[in-house]
């Protein structure tokens, strides 16, 4: 029998950080995107042979851009926790620290941007 | 233990290659492909909203060779990405584990990612 106390036999083994939050995120952002992910590949199909003003009219409409955000929100939020994972298994150290802020703040500003976007084009079609 | 020689997960180098790995190791490359892929879905929203020049020139690069392959390859990943997350899905639900019922549910994920890609790229094609 060890005379360690069972918080030191632990400390350092595992993660022990929010993994039950990030699993459930992962989760629920992968359903969410099951209907967004396929109305957005069959929209776009249809957009293909589209001029810009048959796409920004398609993107001002209210229904598709509440859909475009929330995609863009999904897309972004479970494409982060993925990429973490990754990083969290291959890159070790500096290079993972430096990995893991790039990804983490690459991944906001591509949420800002195509929440911005589909607002700007929605604004401007009223 | 040290913490310096904890055992790290996933070492790809020392498992010998059979479906089951190979098609866990698809759904992340898959996966990172698709994170490169939100960059040009992004960069699609922030062109139309940028004006019709910035649209065309980035509809352009879509229609030409290159970005045409781009999206050949993103439709692939995104479907073998997307069948094998719900096979995944199921897992999670605690169904589907038996070894022979793991190995076919993967190649059919594999299967409807190529008929899916093929059949919408044929689509796109066909005049």
């Amino acid at each position: 029998m060890s005379l360690q106390a069972p918080l030191a036999r632990v400390l350092g083994l595992g993660s022990a950080k929010e993994g039950a939050g990030h699993w459930w995120a992962q989760r629920s952002t992968a359903i969410g995107m099951l209907p967004l992910t396929l109305w957005f590949a069959y929209s776009a199909m249809g957009l293909q042979h589209g001029n810009y003003e048959m796409v920004s009219a398609w993107i001002a409409e209210p229904a598709n851009a509440i859909g475009l955000i929330l995609l863009v929100v999904a897309v972004v939020y479970h494409s982060s926790l993925g990429l973490q994972v990754v990083i969290e298994d291959y890159l070790h150290g500096g290079k993972g620290f430096a990995a893991m802020v790039v990804t983490k703040l690459t991944h906001f500003a591509l949420g800002v941007a195509g929440i911005y976007a589909v607002i700007v084009v929605s604004v401007g079609a009223r | 233990m040290a913490r310096s020689d904890r055992p790290l997960s996933p070492h790809l180098d020392v498992y010998a290659w059979q479906t089951s790995n190979a098609l866990s190791i698809l759904h992340r490359i898959t996966g990172v492909m698709l994170a490169v892929g939100a960059i040009a879905l992004v960069g699609w929203l922030v062109s139309v909203a940028s004006g019709p020049a910035a649209y065309a020139s980035v509809n352009g690069f879509f229609a030409g060779p290159i970005g045409a392959l781009m999206l050949f390859g993103w439709t692939f990943c995104f479907f073998y990405h997307l069948a094998n997350g719900i096979r995944h899905l199921f897992w999670d639900a605690g169904y589907g584990f038996d070894k022979q019922r793991a190995r076919h549910t993967g190649w059919l994920a594999v299967a409807v990612a190529l008929v899916m890609t093929l059949g919408i790229w044929a689509a796109i094609i066909a005049p």
